[in-house]
């Protein structure tokens, strides 16, 4: 296991107390994993990305374990981070297209990263850096220009190319492709599944609310809802047979290419998450699931319905229980 | 019946980057907006869709060309005219969280609309108006009438914002990336409401770079690039059997859940693609070179910006260095010509390779 998270909580702290935004989080990742964390706004996707990475003031580790290659990272401790990041783990910030300051040009700026990184052998990571522009089709003389000189897709590629140098176990890439077009987000998607096929990343985690690009770039996938994990399984399982109900919701508000509204009318998810300052007990989805029941208002555990398929829904655990008992298997979704 | 109309629209812009000279934004852009009817104007950042929403709701002049309402220029609007103008073709923007003013309560933007366009309503017929509104943009009054816009969501903030040209005649809706900011579960609802709107005889411009969602909303669809139409027709035809390389390749690129992209490790080599001064642009490096991988592809597409910013700087030349030299003009007059439309079938034109 190149990565494993245990029990991870995160808050933010606030006037009005703690705001849990990441809530009893626990997954694992294997090496050479893509995985892809999916969720609304505010379901604390990000934040749980950018804490294995950087804690910043205003968040707190309140509980939990990370370990990445058998070593634990002291997430909570920022000093004793700092040498593990861009090692091991690194992050690919959300808004990468404006990460770049526009005071210094690409190459000083990736000196200035080996620099505070005590590298020895530089020469060794420029050739490596050289040969890692060329492979994306990126000029040498990017390294001499200004980042407000590039465009989008560009700044987006050579951000990654930064995060990667030092060939990370763990890169959390934050809405990578988000602001992109089609055309640039094709690339840096198949950037970062080439990166990991060579090995410049061990494993990675990337961050959107775009299941489709997941669909294209992840070998699995988790979704997130309200802080919490509700689905994760591989990515095929998860597109074609999504068990928790409000991975279902989600799939079928998405359009796909070739539909129209005058064939399918799609729908969206009524209503909106709950409020993390003093969250409802219970499954947390329950206000807006079309299938809640009695049982719904207690906490429903993240357990393994299948190998590899780990869901927190007590109608989607009963039903397992039900069906094992008669050997049938599980009910898949009818597709749209 | 209501049309507007764009007729051989171009618009220039003044850069302000350290190169200086002019972006030519739009060039020669034709179309029409019929009642009834979901346009989506499709084209990836630069391609100047938003331009042409700017030129249409008057908040930018185009440079040459016209708009029609009606068949009245729409430039010649002024006071009631251009008031009246505004009563009928309202447009809705991509951040709603930018939208509204913070410190107010988000239907301030409501009591707005009644100082200027409905000074005579009384208190009754006034909220009457309003609940029917916010009716036919499924919002119940109750959730959001009173509130700040930071206790709505985007889906909300969007929805109010639509119920707001309606409570105006409204009857063209220019919607410039209205739903790319919102999460997946509140998009459709937004998108279904344009389709109902446009069966009560709304003539609406969905602006988007997600050819999927375009494809979903729309009737008609215009692929733009670099300013100039690419492609245009009925959506079913432009989706079903695009013509132009440029479509193709946007159409290969979208993320779709249940097919997987074709991905092809690359090869060990340096692409170099060159595109350089006005005539070997990169738009032919497109035409001819077959990409050597699909990142290569994206890299062409870097290189066609750099084509362009030599163009500017072409532009600039003739503008800045010498204005008197007449010939200037007509070198402009080629930059700016967008490749020639043709009819590859009934409802479905086709741009020249560019």
């Amino acid at each position: 296991m190149s990565v494993n998270v245990e029990n991870l909580s995160v808050a933010y702290r606030s006037r009005r107390g703690d705001v849990t935004a990441v809530d009893n989080v626990s997954f694992s990742l294997a090496d050479g994993e893509i995985m892809g964390l999916a969720g609304e706004s505010g379901s604390g996707k990000s934040t749980l990305g950018n804490a294995l990475v950087y804690l910043d003031p205003r968040m707190k580790a309140t509980g939990g374990r990370v370990t990445v290659d058998g070593r634990e990272l002291p997430i909570a401790n920022n000093n004793a981070m700092r040498p593990r990041r861009m090692t091991e783990v690194s992050l690919v910030p959300q808004y990468a297209m404006s990460a770049l300051t526009p005071t210094r040009k690409i190459g000083k700026l990736i000196n200035d990263l080996l620099k505070s990184h005590h590298v020895k052998d530089r020469d060794e990571v420029y050739t490596e850096l050289r040969r890692r522009l060329a492979l994306i089709g990126l000029k040498e003389d990017v390294l001499s220009k200004y980042s407000f000189e590039l465009s989008g897709g560009m700044r987006q590629r050579v951000t990654i190319i930064m995060s990667t140098l030092l060939n990370p176990s763990l890169l959390v890439a934050d809405e990578v492709t988000s602001a992109l077009d089609v055309s640039s987000q094709r690339a840096v998607g198949e950037m970062l599944i080439e990166f990991r096929d060579r090995g410049y990343i061990k494993s990675a985690i990337t961050i959107t609310h775009d299941l489709s690009i997941l669909a294209q770039i992840a070998d699995s996938i988790a979704i997130m809802y309200a802080g919490r994990l509700a689905e994760r399984a591989p990515t095929s399982v998860l597109v074609d047979s999504p068990l928790h109900p409000y991975t279902q919701a989600l799939l079928n508000s998405l359009p796909e290419v070739g539909v129209r509204h005058d064939q399918v009318t799609l729908t969206g998810i009524p209503g909106r998450p709950p409020s993390l300052v003093n969250p409802p007990a219970g499954c947390r989805f329950r206000e807006r699931c079309p299938f809640a029941f009695a049982k719904c208002v207690e906490t429903p555990p993240f357990e393994e319905i299948k190998p590899g398929h780990l869901v927190a829904c007590w109608k989607v655990s009963q039903e397992h229980a039900d069906m094992a008992g008669t050997g049938q298997g599980l009910p898949v979704r009818e597709k749209v | 019946m209501t049309t507007l109309k764009l007729d051989q629209v171009s618009k220039l812009y003044r850069s302000t980057s350290r190169d200086g000279g002019l972006t030519p934004a739009l060039r020669k852009v034709s179309f029409e907006m019929k009642p009834g009817e979901v346009i989506s104007l499709i084209g990836e950042s630069g391609s100047g869709k938003t331009t042409i929403g700017k030129v249409l709701l008057r908040l930018t002049k185009p440079t040459s060309g016209t708009v029609t309402f009606d068949g009245k220029d729409i430039q010649s609007y002024s006071g009631r005219g251009l008031k009246d103008y505004y009563r009928q073709v309202q447009g809705v923007f991509q951040d709603p969280f930018s939208s509204y003013n913070p410190i107010y309560r988000a239907d301030r933007v409501y009591d707005l609309v009644r100082g200027s366009y409905f000074p005579n309503v009384g208190d009754k017929e006034w909220s009457a108006k309003v609940e029917a509104a916010l009716d036919a943009v499924a919002l119940n009054p109750g959730d959001v009438l009173g509130k700040y816009p930071h206790q709505l969501s985007g889906g909300q903030q969007q929805r109010l914002l639509i119920a707001r040209a309606l409570l105006l005649d409204v009857k063209v809706l220019v919607a410039d990336e209205i739903i790319s900011m919102l999460d997946a579960s509140t998009r459709v609802d937004v998108l279904n409401l344009l389709v109902k709107l446009k069966r009560q005889g709304l003539a609406i411009l969905f602006i988007t770079h997600d050819l999927s969602l375009g494809n979903y909303v729309s009737d008609r669809t215009i692929i733009l690039r670099h300013g100039a139409i690419a492609e245009m027709g009925a959506t079913e035809k432009i989706f079903g059997n695009p013509q132009h390389e440029y479509t193709k390749m946007l159409l290969t690129a979208v993320p779709e859940l249940h097919k997987k992209w074709q991905h092809a490790p690359l090869e060990e080599v340096a692409v170099s693609a060159s595109g350089n001064g006005l005539n070997g642009s990169g738009a032919d490096v497109i035409a001819t070179d077959a990409p050597a991988s699909r990142l290569a592809q994206a890299s062409i597409l870097d290189e066609i910006t750099h084509a362009e910013q030599v163009v500017k700087r072409d532009l600039r030349a003739i503008f800045g260095g010498n204005r008197a030299a007449a010939s200037g003009k007509s070198q402009v007059a080629v930059a700016l010509e967008p490749p020639a439309l043709h009819e590859f079938e009934p409802d479905h034109l086709v741009a020249e390779p560019e």
